[in-house]
């Protein structure tokens, strides 16, 4: 593995950007490409990607929360539903403004609503954060139960979808893949209207979303390895010696937390538009642990690893579906069985790895030193 | 804001507010001293409580409860709540002896032993759930299908125990309510002089302390971790037991939401203090009532998480602080 990844990290900078546009390319393609077995049978695997992107989305903004600042957030699904209802409200049920409009209100309600809540409660130690986290959420969703201004129980119907380019027929249509029996074939038949965001084909929004997700990959990027991402690791690691250093630890906590909020108010909206409608049993706490999951899976604070444990987190139970009544069952086995082998996550970020492999180190020359002893450790 | 109802009817909401507090505070006490010797929120204590209701309610199906009467009635009331108190502290230890022992062995990250919690919270939820399936796989669902029937609705035990209602001074008093209450804190009391004079107890809270220097002293961590993970487990069982008394039905995932309320019991009293637990469940419980009786009852839950992000704001260790450690002889 690590081999592989020196080997990789040698090649030119021009090869290694046509790799990476390659894979991209792949990505955009995965639901005309139609591949055996990763399709889902009986699930439209276009609609299933999007969700994909959308776990990927949530977890790139509760990584910059668990992983980089390390708070621990219970009720991130809370950011999720503030910017799907501030959506939807804006754009069918008070009002009819456009998606477009009523994205940037969605995000900036959702950032505002990480502000409020993080302001007062990031004072707090580390687990009450976590339980303080997990009430927002559902304070979040019974308000929306309870309120007829939010639809209630029964929800917001007719959000409105993003704008189609080139009307209701498309610029141009791309005909997917057929997989027969040995045999691939380019079906016309089964075709997707370049960007008209319809009911029923869901590859532009999938495309809609894994954009996004590449955007955020880049400000992710930037972000951590600027002065905030590593005030952000300074604080994880040690408030009070960062404060010390002449870090202003509230204060990027709080940055933290907001830009999480960001990103999830972001991922809402796009999936309430997406949805069409949304109700309260859309933003249940399972969510905020879903999304807890797919961070801790991959392993937090490495961005490729969350994405991978997004995939896995959205992607398994809809690709198993004849298993239906034991998701859950095997989702709990599966976590209990990853925190007890591999309790890094899948994919733990290099400094985890460093970090462990210099303990090891030392250990070894106290244990040098003391002769046997190794009890204590 | 329904005023006239609520001070008309207050006393009433009051006690119902306490017995719904004092089955908070035996639940909330698993976590907090889980909390106060691992540091870490024991997520799955919820699912030990589930497990505890179905062991009451099969044995009192299973010993005729519903033809019971007097004297045999109160003796299979009591067999279930032993029956109660041995599952919830079995699905305890299990739950110690699978989940988190091999993490605490590694020392890992905290973040973790909580995923593992969540995911074994999700097994034993879904292993109730799904316990009709279970049941086939063995051929037995024919002959238990009474009790494995209703794998994923509610059970109850409606009608099995009559309880008397008094009126004292105008205001109706229900005497599962009071049982509730006394025997809730009689428990509390129980295990707050255990903790704090016994030599078990005194392990206990020196772990919490310190692990490290009290394991040189002598005292094994393993054990002292089992018994926590014990206590809890009896107590999540009465809880259990109480739970059945006054609400009288069960279902696979009823732990979830009265784990959380709880844990949050458990945080407004200030973690990993007993005494706390006591105060935070009594305090969340009756809030929780007058909140409902006021708002109406769909805020009830909305009334409870508000209070506890109030309370962490103004003090942020909960009502009493946290002090299984601190606790004096």
């Amino acid at each position: 593995m690590s081999k592989l990844k020196l080997s990789l990290s040698k090649l030119p900078k021009p090869v290694k950007i046509a790799m990476w546009v390659l894979l991209a390319i792949l990505a955009y393609a995965l639901p005309l490409l139609e591949p055996p077995f990763i399709t889902t049978p009986g699930v439209d695997f276009g609609g299933v990607l999007f969700v994909v992107t959308m776990y990927m989305l949530v977890a790139l903004g509760l990584n910059i929360v668990v992983g980089y600042a390390g708070l621990l957030d219970l009720g991130y699904v809370g950011f999720y539903a503030v910017g799907a209802y501030t959506a939807a409200i804006l754009t069918s049920f008070h009002a009819n403004w456009p998606l477009l409009f009523a994205l940037p209100i969605a995000v900036l309600a959702s950032t505002i609503s990480g502000v409020l809540l993080g302001a007062p409660t990031l004072r707090v130690r580390g687990d009450y954060l976590a339980i303080v986290t997990l009430g927002f959420g559902e304070i979040i969703r019974l308000v929306a139960v309870n309120t007829e201004w939010l639809g209630e129980r029964k929800g917001i119907s007719n959000v409105a979808r993003p704008p189609s380019v080139g009307g209701t027929e498309g610029l141009f249509e791309i005909p997917h893949l057929y997989w027969g029996d040995g045999t691939v074939l380019i079906d016309t038949q089964d075709t997707t209207k370049f960007l008209v965001f319809g009911v029923l084909d869901q590859i532009p929004y999938y495309w809609l979303g894994l954009t996004v997700v590449i955007i955020m990959l880049f400000a992710d990027y930037l972000i951590k390895n600027s002065r905030v991402g590593r005030a952000w690791e300074a604080t994880r690691e040690d408030e009070d010696a960062a404060e010390l250093m002449g870090v202003p630890t509230f204060r990027f906590k709080l940055l933290a937390f907001a830009t999480g909020a960001f990103i999830g108010g972001l991922a809402g909206a796009l999936y309430a538009s997406r949805q069409n409608f949304i109700n309260p049993d859309s933003f249940l706490l399972l969510f905020s642990i879903l999304f807890l999951a797919a961070v801790v899976v991959g392993g937090q604070g490495n961005r490729w690893g969350v994405l991978v444990g997004a995939t896995l987190v959205a992607y398994l139970p809809q690709r198993f579906r004849e298993f239906d009544d034991f998701r859950v069952l095997v989702f709990g086995l599966a976590l209990v069985a990853l925190a007890i082998l591999r309790p890094e996550g899948l994919f733990p970020p290099r400094r985890t790895v460093r970090a462990k492999q210099l303990e090891q180190e030392l250990e070894e020359l106290e244990v040098g030193t003391d002769g046997e002893e190794k009890a204590h450790a | 804001m329904n005023f006239e109802f609520f001070f008309n009817n207050l006393p009433g909401l009051t006690l119902s507010g306490l017995a719904f507090g004092a089955i908070y505070a035996l639940i909330a006490l698993g976590y907090t001293m889980v909390y106060g010797v691992l540091q870490l929120i024991n997520f799955a204590h919820s699912e030990v409580f589930m497990y505890g209701t179905f062991a009451m309610l099969w044995t009192v199906m299973a010993l005729g409860g519903a033809d019971a009467n007097g004297v045999e009635l109160i003796a299979i009331l009591l067999a279930s709540l032993l029956a109660a108190m041995a599952m919830s502290a079995v699905i305890a230890l299990v739950l110690e002896r699978v989940a988190y022992r091999p993490l605490i062995k590694r020392n890992a990250p905290r973040l973790i032993a909580l995923i593992s919690a969540i995911g074994a919270s999700f097994v034993l939820a879904e292993l109730m759930g799904l316990r009709d399936r279970v049941a086939g796989w063995v051929g037995l669902d024919d002959d238990l299908s009474d009790y494995v029937g209703k794998a994923r609705i509610n059970n109850s035990i409606a009608g099995v125990v009559d309880a008397p209602r008094w009126e004292v001074a105008g205001i109706i008093v229900s005497s599962i309510d009071l049982l509730v209450i006394f025997s809730a804190v009689a428990m509390m009391v129980v295990v707050d002089q255990f903790v704090r004079r016994s030599k078990l107890g005194k392990g206990i809270r020196a772990t919490a302390q310190d692990p490290e220097t009290a394991s040189m002293m002598g005292v094994n961590p393993t054990r002292t971790i089992q018994m926590t993970f014990l206590i809890g487990g009896l107590m999540a069982g009465v809880a259990a037991f109480l739970y059945m008394l006054k609400i009288e039905t069960t279902k696979f995932d009823v732990g979830f939401l009265l784990g959380v309320k709880a844990f949050t019991a458990a945080v407004l009293g200030g973690i990993g203090n007993l005494r706390g637990a006591l105060l935070g469940g009594l305090v969340l419980g009756v809030a929780e009532i007058w909140g409902s009786a006021l708002l109406g009852t769909e805020w009830r839950h909305v009334v409870a998480f508000v209070l506890l992000v109030v309370i962490l704001l103004f003090r942020p260790t909960g009502l009493l602080g946290e002090s299984l450690g601190k606790a004096r002889a």
